[in-house]
């Protein structure tokens, strides 16, 4: 990336957290449904959704704000569709929990753990038979490498060659469940060795690092057609959902990643290597705010589904 | 007309849909083995092996449909249904709504259920109701050669997920198939016998008895009307309500358990939409809550026999005490 590049990246992290913390407001004021968060793990999605090309797809799974918001979502839209309008991404049916859009080649999101596993193959098979360079990016959790399905779709995808980039986000939770108290192995991605596939770990809070590494896997992938497995280190700052107090948590290591926040890192590194100012940072920061409260405007303004939508959709 | 055995009638569809369509492509546990005829004309891309894995085979699936292609996957036998409820019925059933509209998924699901083969429960499990029960889904149950080649044609070109499946017992079976490209519409029963004095609704191995039982009904003066369901979702209710008001006696005969299963549906609707025109209770003759057994005579007693559709017709208009 270069300098410009690397501010952008940061206002998208900055982005993407006003937007959860927007969710997370108008929930606390009873003006949208509770919703999970991906508090923490803005370099992951950044890193990676700005490492693909505009043919590529993406699927993701119930923490996907990020991963919408960097490949360019309307955030009026999301927050629409969180609220249950008819200008949501898919017209207040889903909910914050699965929102596609195909128009953005995000597709066929799932909240159902490990779903995005079981259908990634399939999008992928049509990528390769269909023709095209395109790739599919597959976002998981560590949660979701505990289910069969991860290695039913990593030995498929193996043994029939898919284009197939699979970034698992540890974020260290299993929605109330420590990852420690899951699995014995520190990481997910050297299972992916077992299949015969490619794999790397990187420090999912260095937005620099993740977009580095997730150039390289796609490079790999564009020039094999052969999966690979990116693994980001990082950790879910907020609880599983909206309200969650986090009393399970270990205040110690909660506050040990607080001072690793992706967006602190990102800002302060700018800023120490002269490419940054801390006002222009703050007026960074004012204007995506800015951009939410719009987005809330729209989304509030925007109308609830007529009472014919409960059954259309049903039938193709 | 030729004649074809249910089996051959389903190859016959494939190949026909695969020669009509690139984008129909057919994969399984060992679709690519069994199927040597697909291999050789359509090749390694659109006939595949596939590990042992449902789940995974039918997520592939929903995850293919909904991005240009038509796939068929074999998942071999209806229990197995239990590793792919997940694809099926949480991603290809929901995420069309889900999304508002965005994506659809054009894709079959073929799997074999009922006696005949002494498989036992773990094979042999009439579960198509399930599928009737989830949104988004068809499912289709024929019980004719011709009917298994027309409407699995019918299935592959449908926009939504169909769970097709075959009767064990009706693989082998030979009947009469028309030449040519014949496609049976979905949610469209057929009236297999035309009768005044009673209705048997049926499906697949079940509309046999029925039409047995009718020719001996025929004997004692009795005329059965047999409906063929063959979809049981979309339903026909058309066909079905049309002749319950016409004889006012209706008996549903499946080999799947009684409860919530489709009998129960047929009953209810036609409680709900004719019960003016009825004669008599509705019956449900079904196979029990029980596991299908793998011993052959308990296999055989465990789907509704033409004896026991006699018997109880016999009871409907009073011929045998109650």
């Amino acid at each position: 990336m270069d300098t410009r590049e690397r501010v952008r990246a940061l206002e998208r992290m900055m982005l993407i957290r006003a937007y959860e913390e927007t969710v997370i407001a108008l929930h606390a004021e009873q003006r949208a449904a509770g919703t999970c968060t991906a508090v923490g793990q803005e370099a992951a999605a950044v890193g990676v959704v700005s490492a693909l090309s505009a043919d590529d797809q993406i699927l993701t799974n119930h923490r996907s704000a990020g991963h919408l918001l960097a490949r360019g979502a309307d955030p009026g839209r999301m927050l629409a569709e969180v609220m249950g309008r008819r200008d949501g991404y898919c017209g207040g049916k889903s909910g914050s929990l699965h929102i596609a859009a195909k128009e953005l080649g995000v597709v066929l999101t799932s909240t159902i753990v490990g779903g995005e596993l079981s259908l990634v193959t399939g999008v992928a098979l049509s990528r390769s038979m269909l023709g095209g360079e395109g790739i599919v990016a597959c976002f998981f959790g560590d949660g979701a490498a505990c289910e069969g399905r991860f290695h039913e779709s990593l030995n498929l995808a193996a043994v029939w060659n898919l284009p197939i980039l699979y970034v698992c986000e540890n974020n260290q939770w299993q929605a109330f469940v420590h990852r420690r108290e899951t699995t014995l192995a520190d990481g997910v991605a050297p299972q992916a060795a077992a299949y015969g596939m490619d794999w790397r770990t990187v420090d999912g809070n260095d937005v620099d690092a993740v977009r580095a590494a997730a150039e390289r896997a796609v490079a790999t992938i564009r020039e094999t057609r052969k999966p690979f497995l990116l693994e980001v280190q990082t950790y879910r700052l907020r609880g599983h959902f909206e309200p969650d107090d986090q009393s399970y948590v270990d205040p110690q290591e909660l506050e040990r990643w607080r001072a690793r926040d992706p967006i602190l890192l990102a800002r302060n590194r700018l800023i120490t290597e002269g490419h940054l100012s801390d006002a222009a940072a703050q007026e960074m920061e004012a204007a995506v705010k800015g951009r939410m409260e719009q987005a809330a405007a729209f989304a509030e303004a925007s109308p609830f589904p007529g009472f014919e939508a409960l059954t259309t959709d049903v039938y193709a | 007309m030729q004649t074809m055995t249910v089996t051959d009638a389903v190859s016959a569809a494939l190949a026909e849909e695969m020669r009509r369509d690139d984008r129909v492509l057919i994969f399984g546990e060992g679709v690519a083995t069994k199927r040597k005829d697909l291999l050789a004309e359509f090749g390694a891309a659109r006939v595949r092996n596939t590990p042992l894995a449902e789940g995974i085979i039918a997520g592939t699936a929903a995850g293919a449909a909904a991005t240009g292609l038509r796939p068929v996957v074999d998942l071999l036998f209806a229990p197995f249904l239990c590793y792919a409820m997940d694809e099926i019925v949480n991603s290809a059933g929901k995420l069309r709504y889900m999304s508002g509209g965005q994506f659809a998924f054009p894709m079959v699901v073929l799997a074999m259920t009922g006696g005949g083969w002494g498989v036992g429960a773990q094979h042999n499990h009439n579960v198509e109701a399930w599928f009737v029960h989830s949104p988004g889904l068809k499912v289709v149950m024929p019980s004719t050669a011709a009917d298994y080649k027309g409407l699995l044609k019918a299935a592959i070109r449908d926009e939504n997920p169909v769970l097709f499946f075959t009767d064990i017992a009706l693989g082998y079976a030979p009947g009469a198939v028309p030449e040519g490209e014949v496609v049976v519409p979905l949610g469209k029963a057929a009236v297999r016998r035309e009768g005044a004095d009673v209705t048997l609704v049926s499906y697949a191995k079940s509309v046999h008895a029925c039409l047995q039982a009718a020719d001996r009904l025929a004997a004692q003066g009795m005329a059965a009307e047999v409906i063929d369901l063959r979809t049981l979702k979309p339903l026909d209710e058309e066909t079905i309500l049309r002749s319950a008001r016409k004889t006012g006696r209706v008996v549903v005969v499946h080999e799947a358990s009684r409860m919530c299963g489709v009998g129960a549906e047929i009953a209810a609707l036609v409680a709900e939409k004719a019960f003016g025109d009825l004669r008599a209770p509705v019956m449900r003759l079904t196979g029990p809550d029980a596991p299908a057994p793998a011993s052959f005579p308990l296999e055989q007693a465990f789907a509704p026999s033409a004896d026991a559709v006699v018997e109880t017709v016999g009871r409907l208009v009073g011929l045998v005490p109650a």
